[in-house]
């Protein structure tokens, strides 16, 4: 098991010198001069070209990669010119908070989604199949930021139930001593219940507002391959062994009709990670997708380059984890790996 | 055997609701099954045979239900008890064994625990004991060291160690009524015998009633006390078994038993009265002149497949099983004369697909040579053989006349693709005409010829096939089980048109088969073939009336033999 997890790790090493090489060489041919944008409006030519040389930008391309290069072995990203920190620790802090919102958001969505696929499969043609149906369309139909607007707008604005939108905490907590970086687990360390609450109810509308998004293409995965594993003849087998019909529905198809399910979750984790800009934008969420955003405007390349590359592992990273689940699911799987 | 009836079927009608409207898949059916009697029930597809066990075990498809009849179980009537009561019964007191015994286990979760699901659900086991008890049933169902197979998942067993499970779940219980619904159909023949008298020895010990659902009437007269024959939902025939191939009453009957391949009969025997005609005289061929194919040393290897692939071997880690390769053909040689139609038999995994594979030209061979008119085909890769301009002198007739018909392509379309690939201007008219001929020559009426596969029956299907195969006149045709997913009426029109097709245009016929009957009536030699190796060859008769090797002996018994 060990073994054939370091032989995964080594087949993602191609993958990950592509996309130190890419992202470098796509933050050089971008529009935008980042010394001009630094030296500030007024500047001189001469104070761009000062800056430019600080920089290191006066170099020819190869000198500036295996500059690069040498700098990433030894786990520096280089400094954001925007925040004026290291990009190392800039992700430090922002990554956990988009993966706590993330994870926050999917588990909701598997929550729901989940059991109402499950249940329109069975019930197919049912009202719960159309409820189904009609649910999974809005989520996909609705774009988050404006799903995240409305929310807010009822909850806080007009019900005034939800705290103000306004980042992972309200003004009157402090952060917990960063252990995991996620809030919520951090503060229970902690038994800082107050803070807790506080985060909690902090992540509850934009969590909401990733998991409908999140919850379309799970429950019409789930419902797909449970039609699927229900109308199977081991199904038939085991329903004319007269199994009840939990054991039927649960062991038998559910377990079978998993293994689209998990592949549909891995890349919905990802794909939110990295796209729930928008949320973080209407929540002021400080997380990682704004920050490579704004980066990205200033051309700032540093945190531009560290985020792709911090993408890329946490993807490498994900399919493993899922490669894995997939033997545990399915002992055929795990022969042929 | 007792006269009281154990199960009790009266006048049982189910319909299917369709887009087209109801249809009615049984129709008025009725019969009993005693205490400890073996009842067959045999017809060819969409005779309803499965669907009456079905609404016996009410696990019809949603589209269906029982519309009219009573089914009466010792006293109890099945249509009108609970689910639940009907789930205490399924499994406990009736229970199933399916075709395809593979995908009726559930592929992850260890076949143990499949068995101890159904014994803990109706109560014969605690969670405790469940393993012992588990394991018990899988000895009773002569599974070779239980303790480990109870830990199995069904990918890593063989079919017929499969449909054991499958047998041993059905049996778990101690059920009184079992159904078998087509239980050894894609089974190897011996594997076929085994199971089969497994079950057959297992349920009088117990003194289990049985009803076997098949289309094989050879098969049901040879394990069964009473034959029902079913045609369109209808039961045409019931009789003992003894007397079925004696006496045939319906013409129904009549037409299954005659289509039915068995010892001592020709080709034309196997077609209704009404419409055999006399054989064709086979076109003047120098038989016995220079073999067409002359196959010698054969071999295809296959490495094993091994977990640890390039990037192990690429640091420099070696793998202790990269040695060794399977041989999937292990040094075979055999001719096939100009005209003359040579059959390959033998179980599943013998090699026999794969040397028609390489015959064909879509696999290349490890070592040996394949001498086609003269000249070693086998030197030239498998994938540019399709450029080459032999390719229109070997053709194939495939197994499967669903799969290996374009689904967007019509029937002429799919006869016309060779001719358009690789047809040569013959001044013979265009290419319509071709194949309006080709259909003619095969029997397929003209008026098919724009209908799509799905509108085709599967017997017009394997006439497209066949059509296409023929289409560019080759002297070499690879038949590969073409039959074996067809009815035995629609099998014996297709091997008739086969023989005189040959006759007709003298080709040769490299014919691939498990079925030994089969073969004995279409070929004139016929290679038996065992693990990548030959172990017999001779012509028909020696091969079949006088086996020399021990192995063939046991395919030969191995055929359910129908007390005539």
């Amino acid at each position: 098991m060990l073994s054939q997890i370091a032989r995964r790790l080594l087949t993602a090493l191609p993958t990950l010198i592509g996309v130190i090489i890419v992202t470098f060489l796509l933050t050089r041919v971008l529009p935008g001069d980042t010394a001009a944008y630094f030296a500030g409006p007024a500047a001189t030519p001469q104070a761009i070209e000062e800056v430019k040389k600080k920089l290191g930008l006066d170099r020819s391309l190869p000198v500036q990669f295996v500059s690069y290069v040498e700098a990433l072995a030894k786990g520096d990203l280089g400094a954001s010119l925007s925040t004026g920190q290291t990009v190392v620790k800039d992700i430090r802090t922002r990554l956990p908070a988009s993966a706590e919102l993330t994870l926050a958001g999917l588990v909701l969505g598997i929550v729901v989604a989940v059991p109402l696929g499950i249940l329109a499969a069975v019930r197919q043609g049912s009202w719960i199949d159309h409820l189904c149906r009609v649910v999974a369309t809005a989520g996909v139909s609705l774009p988050v930021f404006f799903s995240g607007l409305l929310l807010v707008y009822l909850f806080y604005y007009r019900l005034g139930w939800a705290p103000p939108p306004m980042g992972r905490l309200d003004v009157f907590s402090t952060a917990p001593n960063s252990i995991t970086g996620f809030y919520l687990i951090d503060s229970l360390i902690a038994r800082d219940f107050e803070t807790f609450r506080a985060a909690f109810a902090q992540l509850i509308l934009p969590a909401v507002t990733l998991g409908m998004f999140a919850l379309a293409p799970i429950a019409r995965m789930t419902r797909a391959s449970m039609l699927a594993a229900l109308s199977s003849e081991f199904v038939r087998t085991a329903k004319a062994s007269g199994l009840s019909t939990r054991a039927v529905i649960v062991t038998y198809a559910f377990r079978n009709a998993m293994l689209p399910v998990v592949t549909t979750l891995g890349m919905v984790f990802s794909f939110l990670l990295g796209a729930n800009v928008l949320v973080e934008k209407v929540f002021a969420w400080p997380g990682i997708g704004s920050y490579a955003v704004d980066a990205l405007i200033k051309s700032d390349f540093a945190p531009v380059q560290g985020f792709v590359l911090t993408m890329a592992i946490l993807y490498v990273m994900l399919n493993l984890l899922i490669d894995i689940l997939y033997g545990v699911i399915d002992p055929r799987v795990r022969i042929e790996a | 055997m007792s006269d009281t009836a154990l199960l009790d079927i009266q006048n049982l009608t189910v319909e299917f609701a369709t887009r087209r409207g109801t249809v009615r898949a049984v129709e008025k059916v009725s019969l009993t099954i005693a205490k400890g009697e073996t009842v067959g029930i045999v017809g060819e597809s969409g005779s309803g045979k499965s669907v009456t066990s079905y609404a016996v075990m009410r696990i019809l498809d949603r589209a269906g239900r029982i519309a009219d009849g009573t089914v009466s179980f010792g006293g109890t009537d099945l249509r009108t008890i609970s689910e639940g009561a009907m789930r205490d019964l399924r499994g406990r007191e009736i229970s199933m064994i399916f075709q395809n015994p593979r995908a009726a286990l559930n592929p992850i979760r260890k076949v143990g625990r499949q068995i101890e699901d159904v014994l803990i659900e109706h109560v014969q086991a605690t969670s405790r004991d469940a393993k012992e008890k588990a394991i018990g049933i899988l000895r009773q169902v002569r599974i070779a060291n239980p303790e480990e197979r109870y830990h199995a998942y069904p990918f890593e067993l063989s079919g017929g160690m499969c449909q054991r499970i499958v047998i041993a779940l059905a049996l778990a219980c101690k059920p009184q009524l079992l159904i078998a619904d087509e239980p050894t159909t894609g089974l190897d023949v011996t594997t076929q015998k085994a199971v089969m008298d497994l079950v057959v020895e297992l349920t009088r010990e117990r003194n289990m009633s049985t009803i076997l659902i098949t289309h094989d009437l050879g098969l049901a007269a040879t394990y069964c006390d009473k034959v029902i024959v079913m045609e369109q939902g209808k039961v045409v025939e019931s009789a003992e078994s003894t007397s079925i191939f004696l006496k045939p009453t319906h013409r129904y009957t009549r037409k299954l038993v005659r289509a039915t391949p068995r010892p001592g009969i020709t080709l034309r025997d196997l077609l209704p009265e009404e419409i055999a005609t006399p054989p064709i005289a086979p076109a003047p061929v120098a038989l016995g002149g220079t073999p067409i194919l002359k196959v010698e040393n054969l071999v295809k290897e296959y490495r094993r497949q091994d977990a640890s692939g390039g990037l192990a071997k690429f640091f420099g880690r070696k793998s202790d099983q990269d040695t060794s390769a399977f041989r999937a053909v292990d040094g075979i040689s055999f001719e096939v004369g100009t005209g003359e139609s040579v059959g390959l038999v033998g179980e599943s995994g013998c090699g026999k697909s794969t040397t028609s594979m390489m015959v064909m030209r879509l696999l290349d061979p490890t070592a040996g040579k394949i001498v086609f008119a003269g000249e070693d085909i086998g030197t030239i890769p498998a994938r540019r053989f399709a450029g080459s301009a032999w390719r229109r002198r070997i053709q194939m007739v495939f197994q499967d006349p669903t799969d290996s018909l374009n689904p967007r392509y019509t029937a002429a379309r799919a006869i016309a693709d060779p001719i358009l690939r690789m047809g040569e201007d013959t001044g013979s008219g265009s290419v319509r005409t071709q194949v309006e001929e080709l259909a003619r020559l095969v029997g397929l009426p003209g008026n098919l010829l724009d209908r799509f596969p799905h509108q085709l029956s599967g017997g017009q299907k394997a006439r497209v096939g066949i059509a296409r195969a023929i289409a560019l006149r080759p002297e070499l045709v690879i038949l590969d089980e073409p039959t074996a997913a067809l009815d035995v009426s629609v099998q014996a029109v297709v091997l008739n048109l086969l023989q005189d097709l040959k006759a007709t245009l003298g080709m040769s016929y490299l014919f691939v088969s498990h079925d030994l009957h089969v073969v004995r009536l279409l070929c004139d030699r016929v290679i038996v073939m065992r693990q990548g190796r030959i172990v017999e060859q001779g012509t028909a008769e020696q091969v079949l009336e006088a086996p020399k090797a021990d192995y063939t002996r046991e395919l030969i018994d191995a055929i359910p033999h129908p007390p005539v």
